[in-house]
């Protein structure tokens, strides 16, 4: 067991708060660093996915886990984000410039959208942004002076200053740097004064309002912040898949990305790369074991739904903090032993309260 | 004429969306909770209805009432095993745990071999016989459509209205511990709320069959019915009705008179208006927490 032994009030904030966690993220920093060298092309494409989706995740997280505003219409930013910058790109704007235009783009959608959250909230704020993700994606495949309509769209290669990087690996390091940036940038969001209060907006919007947190404010800006990083995560996509088309930003995309937070961990940042880990994995996984079931099962198109589906189901009614709660609690046996009790995280069972009167 | 004929067919699918909504409106207003999977209820209603009749070769009525007794048993089993556990947790729990489930149903109905792969025709008795009045054309299936919808939604409104069994749900979805102290059996309650909501779906699905063909992906249609429960106001059962019509008819008047690709997002742009100028819907009840 470790205790840390504070003598600083900035050790209370700081992002590594004891030796062993620079030890290991330094070590995932150097793995990450050299898989170019290590990982078979194939693979190194999945990691570029996996960060891709972590940057997008990382949006919807600040926006669900840590705001408690569900979106249901995530992929629609996603989907404004790969085709702005699509288009900004083909026109021949600089890369980094298109990027923050992407990203500022869908930034100002999301306050658009985010402005019904000042009036409604819970279910009706996810009806708001599932309508919002259809009509964004009908208005995707209609504009096809612009978006090419469902046909879709090729994309090129960026290049950053004349220096290309149409290779795997140079994009991979590109998705690395960008993904290092937003996480980093969403820890010290969080805690700094803003990031605290979209903690306690989501814990409790009253006492947060009494607390002088302005409701408005804070929710558009945590609408504009989650939009902006999908917004980049769908310019990185779109450059990945180097194609894109309006039925990729679609609902059963949306729920994709709240599924990868939910298993991933809701409220937490290592929930998103979890999540995302799983994301990307599982389908792969489900190939791998397609061939070992019955025909009638293997080749079922509706395998995969099937798994996830469950999945889903099994996370919520017995993980319900998803990866990252597992391992807390594994972490906490390992750190405790032999004195782990049982019921350390057991929930309080209770009965339904009220949303109605929030 | 014109008019009118729009009018018979924006009403008709109105209607199918009103009873997809209402089922939301019965889980809604019976346990505060959102079900996503009332689209896949559907389609699971669907399927069974055209497995008594083509598979087993059961009569229209009995196939019907089987379908739907089927669909309630589910929809209690489904309460059972998988909501009731996380009884008391966060509404998002329960709205993702029923986007899984709507997955899994999606998934399974296509493992079942020669099955769940294909489109099929529900053989309805009263399938392409017409009605006309005049000029006046309606289709049997329509007119079926809506008064179904009518009955269901008169027996649902004397049922919250008038039965004890209502009155205590009404109780419990208003504060369940309340209502637990006031012995009423809130958990068996939700059982029989989601058994209802199922069976409502069931009607649904058979009422929907014939029109659009029964096959994996028609529970799709129940991302539709959701702004009907919102314009209609989610706590209230003639809204959702009141709500599907509104929904169904713009969808019909803007297919006719607006260019294409608004049909599809008629429903979605009317909800987000609905959000703005009015976010507790047409019926729904206003409450606000005082400190």
């Amino acid at each position: 067991m470790r205790f840390i032994f504070k003598t600083d009030y900035r050790q209370d904030i700081a992002l590594a708060k004891h030796p062993g966690h620079v030890f290991w993220y330094g070590l995932l920093a150097l793995l990450l660093l050299a898989a170019p060298w290590w990982l078979a092309e194939y693979w190194l494409a999945q990691l570029t996915f996996v960060l891709i989706y972590a940057i997008a995740g990382l949006g919807l997280m600040l926006l669900a886990g840590f705001t408690g505003l569900f979106s249901l219409g995530h992929a629609a930013f996603l989907g404004v984000g790969a085709y702005t910058h699509a288009a900004l790109v083909a026109a021949g704007w600089p890369f980094l410039l298109s990027l923050a235009c992407a990203a500022a783009m869908s930034g100002a959608v999301g306050v658009v959208v985010g402005l019904p959250a000042l009036r409604v909230k819970g279910i009706y704020l996810g009806m708001a942004t599932l309508a919002f993700g259809f009509i964004v994606e009908e208005i995707l495949a209609r504009w096809e002076s612009v978006t090419g309509g469902n046909a879709g769209l090729h994309v090129k290669a960026p290049q950053i200053m004349g220096w290309s990087l149409a290779g795997a690996e140079a994009f991979y390091f590109l998705c690395l740097v960008i993904t290092v940036l937003a996480t980093l940038g969403m820890l010290n969001l969080l805690r700094a004064p803003t990031g605290r209060a979209f903690v306690a907006i989501r814990d409790s919007e009253i006492s947060a309002q009494s607390m002088g947190i302005h409701l408005a404010r804070y929710k558009t800006l945590s609408f504009a912040l989650s939009a902006a990083l999908a917004g980049v995560a769908g310019a990185l996509y779109a450059h990945k898949l180097q194609f894109i088309s309006p039925d990729q930003f679609n609902i059963l995309q949306s729920i994709d990305l709240l599924l990868m937070i939910v298993i991933g961990g809701l409220g937490s940042v290592h929930g998103v790369f979890l999540g995302a880990l799983f994301l990307i994995a599982m389908p792969q996984a489900i190939a791998l074991g397609k061939d070992l079931l019955p025909a009638a099962i293997g080749q079922a198109p509706g395998l995969q739904a099937a798994v996830y589906g469950l999945v889903l189901i099994a996370f919520v009614l017995f993980e319900p903090m998803g990866l990252y709660g597992r391992w807390l609690k594994v972490r906490t046996w390992l750190q405790l032993f032999p004195f782990y009790r049982q019921g350390m995280f057991k929930r309080q069972k209770s009965f339904q309260k009220s949303d109605r009167l929030k | 004429m014109q008019m009118l004929q729009l009018m018979i067919s924006g009403v008709a699918q109105g209607c199918i969306y009103g009873l997809i909504a209402l089922g939301f409106v019965l889980i809604y207003k019976g346990t505060e909770t959102v079900s996503f999977a009332q689209g896949e209820l559907m389609m699971l209603g669907a399927f069974i209805g055209l497995a008594c009749m083509t598979l087993m070769g059961f009569p229209f009525w009995l196939s019907v009432l089987s379908a739907i007794a089927g669909m309630a048993a589910f929809g209690m089993l489904l309460e059972r095993v998988v909501v009731r556990p996380i009884l008391g947790q966060p509404a998002f729990s329960i709205v993702m745990l029923t986007i899984g489930v709507g997955y899994t149903l999606r998934g399974l109905i296509t493992m079942i071999p020669g099955i769940g792969t294909e489109t099929y025709l529900l053989p309805v008795p009263y399938k392409d016989e017409i009605w006309t009045w005049g000029e006046l054309v309606v289709n049997v299936e329509q007119f079926a459509i809506i008064a179904a919808t009518g009955v269901l939604c008169l027996l649902l409104f004397a049922l919250f209205k008038y039965s004890k069994l209502g009155i205590a749900m009404q109780a419990s979805s208003q504060n369940q511990l309340a209502a637990y102290y006031m012995g009423i059996p809130v958990q068996r309650l939700n059982g029989v709320v989601w058994a209802l909501a199922a069976a409502v779906a069931a009607v649904a699905g058979l009422l929907l069959a014939p029109i659009t063909f029964v096959h994996a992906n028609m529970g799709f249609i129940g991302l539709k019915a959701f702004p009907a429960a919102v314009v209609g106001g989610f706590s209230s059962l003639p809204g959702a009705i009141v709500g599907g019509l509104v929904i169904g008819l713009v969808e019909s008047f803007s297919g006719f008179y607006l260019p294409e690709g608004f049909k599809d997002v008629a429903a979605y742009v009317v909800v987000l208006i609905m959000l703005m100028v009015k976010p507790n819907g047409l019926f729904g009840e206003k409450l606000r927490k005082k400190v």
